[in-house]
């Protein structure tokens, strides 16, 4: 009884052995599947996958409109104070002074892409873009404005 | 065809009719000398690149090539800037034996070199106990690496060192059982004599399934002994942050890392030798035919092809499996390889005296 156990484990341990191996000696011999990119090589066909996070940028129309209604959701929600929207105060057709934003501040240096920010935003404005090559010579250069200038709210998102 | 002992004897007859026996033994010792610091760069060279193509390929990476023709150079640059940089010993260690530790490994794997067969009547001393020679030699191995745990007053260098010297000790015992099940067969603790028995097939084919059994579990046993995944607790870089060699770097890392590969070598060697042959090629019985078309490759060629196809194998397993916890490692050495081995060579030597081996 011990023994049957005991070389059933052996006989086990050794199949399961053999199957990696077979495994591993599959991906020697099959050189066509190789997942490395080689990147500064491939950059003109550079294929990222999907969900890859590079930085936040804000999305803007063809009439240069952009959706974001200065609602500061996305400041509230960085872990990090990567984004400062700073506001202002627009009087509409109606004579009705309106909350909109004036510099949506965005400081790459400091953001970590956890993308809690487009998920926080309740009219989809911003989003992460796949860009990675950010580096530059100076920190300053890394803070940005998302929105355009002279880019106004589209119509019909409040 | 490619005969090597032709060279040495020619070398050997001018050097004794040139000068006086002592000088031209002198002169042979530093000629043999010479030519294993050349075998030993050459391997350290050839061995990392092919242990790094390997890996690359089983991960389904590339692996090194951007240096040189397809990355061939990578391994020759790699050696480069170990050489320049810079030998330092930390504060606190014990300088002597920090020192000394990196030179006792490479010598014990040095050592080493002297009763291979490397081709057809060409070994550097083929001594009547060779078989003995290198299972005792290869254990001064553990000398060096507990020299340098200890030394280097880190509490990870000498756990690395410890666990090494458990592991040594333990597979040391099933390394030897699985040769002995050879010498069983042969009767001669000679390499030469254990070569010229398999000129008429290979152990492992002539001697049934316990030889199989006694070469896998060589295998096991050997892959622990020279501290390499899924057995390398001496260093597991994930708890000990490098094991034995942490403090090391530049050249005496290097030696470390060299005198692994090349530990790593011959005990392939011997595994090639007892189990695979040696230099003899393939030869079937007494079919004459076939063997004379085998002979007509050169047995250097049969040495290392074989050396290098267990080396394969080594790296294989290193790619493929997970490492053991040490608890796990000294249950598989003493429940599992240790009774199969002595079972095993009771076997073998049943075989051997009724002769049922072909």
């Amino acid at each position: 009884m011990f023994l049957t156990r005991y070389f059933s484990e052996i006989a086990e341990a050794v199949g399961s052995l053999l199957k990696g191996m077979r495994m591993t000696g599959y991906y020697f011999t099959h050189h066509k599947e190789i997942i490395t990119q080689q990147y500064p090589d491939n950059r003109a066909t550079l294929v990222l996958p999907e969900r890859f996070r590079g930085e936040v940028v804000m999305t803007h129309t063809d009439n240069n409109e952009h959706r974001c209604t200065g609602c500061t959701a996305c400041e509230l929600a960085c872990p990090n104070g990567t984004i400062k929207v700073v506001t202002k105060f627009e009087v509409n057709a109606e004579g009705k002074k309106k909350k909109a934003v004036d510099k949506f501040v965005y400081h790459l240096e400091l953001c970590t892409m956890c993308n809690l920010c487009i998920e926080a935003c309740p009219t989809d404005a911003i989003r992460m873009a796949q860009t990675f090559e950010h580096s530059v010579y100076d920190r300053s250069q890394l803070t940005r404005i998302l929105n355009k200038p002279d880019s106004k709210l589209q119509e019909g998102v409040e | 065809m490619w005969n090597l002992a032709q060279l040495t004897d020619l070398i050997h007859r001018w050097l004794y009719e040139t000068f006086p026996p002592a000088w031209a033994l002198a002169f042979e010792m530093i000629i043999v000398g010479i030519a294993v610091i050349g075998l030993f760069a050459g391997l350290g060279l050839v061995l990392v690149l092919m242990e790094r193509k390997v890996s690359a390929f089983m991960q389904i990476r590339l692996g090194p090539n951007r240096v040189g023709p397809k990355g061939l150079m990578q391994s020759l640059a790699d050696t480069l800037k170990l050489l320049v940089k810079e030998g330092m010993t930390p504060d606190g260690v014990d300088r002597f034996l920090f020192n000394l530790a990196p030179f006792i490994a490479m010598i014990a794997a040095m050592l080493l070199m002297a009763p291979i067969a490397f081709a057809k009547d060409f070994q550097i001393w083929d001594l009547n106990i060779g078989v003995l020679y290198v299972t005792a030699i290869s254990s001064l191995n553990v000398i060096a690496i507990l020299m340098a745990g200890w030394s280097s007053n880190n509490k990870y260098s000498l756990l690395g060192a410890m666990r090494s010297g458990a592991q040594i000790v333990s597979y040391e015992l099933s390394a030897g059982l699985s040769i002995l099940t050879v010498v069983v067969l042969t009767g001669s603790l000679q390499i030469s004599d254990i070569v010229t028995a398999q000129s008429n097939g290979w152990w492992i084919f002539k001697g049934h399934i316990p030889v199989l059994i006694a070469f896998v579990i060589y295998m096991i046993a050997v892959t622990a002994e020279t501290n390499r995944a899924p057995f390398d607790m001496a260093e597991a870089e994930s708890e000990l942050t490098g094991g034995f060699h942490t403090e090391y770097s530049g050249m005496k890392f290097a030696l470390f890392f060299l005198a692994e590969y090349i530990n790593v070598f011959i005990v392939c060697a011997i595994g090639a030798t007892l189990f695979l042959g040696g230099w003899m090629p393939l030869h079937i019985g007494e079919w004459s035919a076939f063997n004379g078309i085998m002979d007509w490759i050169p047995s250097s060629l049969w040495f290392f092809g074989k050396t290098f196809f267990l080396i394969f194998l080594m790296m294989w397993f290193r790619w493929t499996f997970p490492r053991l916890r040490i608890d796990q490692l000294l249950n598989l050495e003493w429940r599992y390889l240790l009774p199969i081995g002595m079972v095993n060579i009771l076997l073998v030597t049943v075989i051997a005296i009724l002769k049922w081996h072909f």
